[in-house]
């Protein structure tokens, strides 16, 4: 579904909340708390990157419960995963929830790039009107949005004072009880096993179609020999090629993220070739890798340098590396992975021939 | 959290304690408990957790933070490269699904 088929199935559907405020009739999207096997499905779908670009909400103001002057304002992202877990969050509430348009980006990486920022947050409190549909004059905004927006600069210009809720939205309950106060575990961003199980799809369909292709010319390369192609020896030793193709990208984007924090190095790299090396081993030993010293030594190389690139790049994926730090591994470790993957395949098919 | 950590002594993260005025605001955005508050103003305790997001500069009314923030992500960095610009995940197109 289209951004435009999304918005006008909204417009379709939309049911509105009306109320007199400070001597205003408002009339507002009302939407519900409650996830519909709709919302559910398209989550699912969501996770395994299908239609993730265009998974987005109309920008704007939107009524929880029966709100009125005195209840909170709580921003968000128009991303509708982001939305969604807001209003799950906001159940049995009367809340206010103001879309800022990070155009269909989550908050954290929206906040980032700065469209969720401290501009747009500027431009949707004066264009609401929200001065004159709530008397506190403050905005909860989710820390993680905190990059890109400046509450000392939203106050200035909109006199809106921003209070920064917790990380996740599930502890939104019990910050409201605490009276607008996170507790430092609500403002520390973890990454547990759960989270990073989450993330696997995404990784799985990283590689997209150069999953079939670049299997594909391993296994067309690996009928070549002294006689010419072999039909028979592309399905022979073209089928431990992908196996072995596999089983790298398998340790590089789902063993790796899962294992994260126990495997030993802190260089993403090392942890991918360390996995890919270990998987390595029982492939070696029955006979998965190849048939010459040669050969294996030439698969150690390309299955370590894929493990290694994908682990590297899951640094995006987590919460906790630096620009900083992301660069100084990359100097090392991309000449030494580009390196290893020509090396592995010059050997690899050098090795077809002797 | 040992785990999640990662390399050490890289991190550009300063604080210029002299024009700290206490207000906390970059504890409360902080999500890996970098600062502290020592004396009515704050310290840097944990350096090598910070991941560079830059919401304590953004947020500080003093102007006592610097940080060169950007994203620690790799695919964003190699983006970088290729474009001759500064890195990003890109996360608007629809060739990289970092976040």
């Amino acid at each position: 579904m289209s951004f435009y088929d999304e918005i006008k199935r909204l417009k379709m559907t939309t049911e509105y909340y009306t109320k007199f405020i400070n001597g205003i009739l408002w009339k507002v999207p009302k939407t519900s708390t409650v996830w519909s096997r709709k919302d559910i499905w398209s989550t699912i779908k969501v996770r395994w990157s299908i239609g993730r670009m265009n998974y987005r909400i109309k920008p704007g103001l939107y009524a929880v419960g029966n709100p009125d002057s005195n209840s909170e304002i709580f921003v968000t992202a128009n991303f509708k995963l982001s939305f969604d877990h807001l209003r799950r969050a906001l159940h049995e509430m009367d809340a206010w929830i103001l879309v800022l348009d990070t155009k269909g980006i989550n908050v954290w990486c929206a906040a980032g790039k700065g469209t969720f920022g401290t501009r747009e947050l500027t431009y949707r409190i004066k264009a609401h009107e929200l001065d004159k549909l709530v008397n506190h004059k403050r905005v909860i905004v989710p820390q993680l949005g905190a990059t890109g927006v400046s509450a000392h600069e939203v106050k200035n210009s909109t006199g809106f004072r921003v209070i920064y809720g917790p990380v996740r939205a599930e502890d939104i309950k019990e910050f409201v009880a605490a009276g607008l106060k996170a507790t430092p575990e609500m403002r520390k961003v973890t990454f547990p096993l759960i989270e990073r199980i989450k993330l696997i799809p995404v990784e799985l369909a990283y590689g997209k179609y150069y999953l079939l292709v670049v299997p594909a010319i391993f296994f067309i390369l690996s009928g070549l020999n002294k006689n010419g192609f072999s039909i028979d020896l592309a399905w022979s030793a073209g089928e431990k090629a992908v196996i072995d193709l596999l089983s790298a990208y398998l340790a590089g984007c789902v063993i790796t993220p899962i294992l994260l924090p126990w495997i030993p190095f802190r260089r993403f790299s090392l942890k991918g070739l360390s996995i890919s090396w270990i998987m390595a081993i029982p492939l070696l030993y029955f006979n998965f890798l190849g048939n010459t010293i040669f050969e294996n030594i030439s698969w150690f190389l390309i299955m370590g340098a894929l493990s290694s690139f994908l682990a590297m790049n899951f640094t995006g994926s987590t919460t906790f590396t630096s620009l900083s730090g992301v660069r100084k591994e990359m100097k090392i470790a991309l000449p030494l992975q580009i390196g290893a993957t020509v090396l592995g395949i010059i050997g690899w098919i050098i090795s077809r021939f002797i | 959290m040992n785990g999640f950590i990662y390399l050490k002594n890289v991190v550009s993260l300063e604080l210029d304690r002299e024009k700290c005025s206490g207000c906390m605001m970059c504890i409360i955005v902080c999500p890996h408990e970098v600062f502290e508050m020592k004396n009515k103003k704050a310290i840097i305790i944990n350096k090598d957790f910070c991941m560079e997001c830059g919401a304590c500069q953004k947020n500080c009314p003093d102007n006592a933070i610097s940080v060169r923030s950007g994203v620690g992500c790799a695919a964003g960095i190699i983006n970088g490269i290729l474009r001759n610009s500064e890195p990003s995940c890109d996360c608007d197109s629809n060739k990289i699904n970092c976040c």
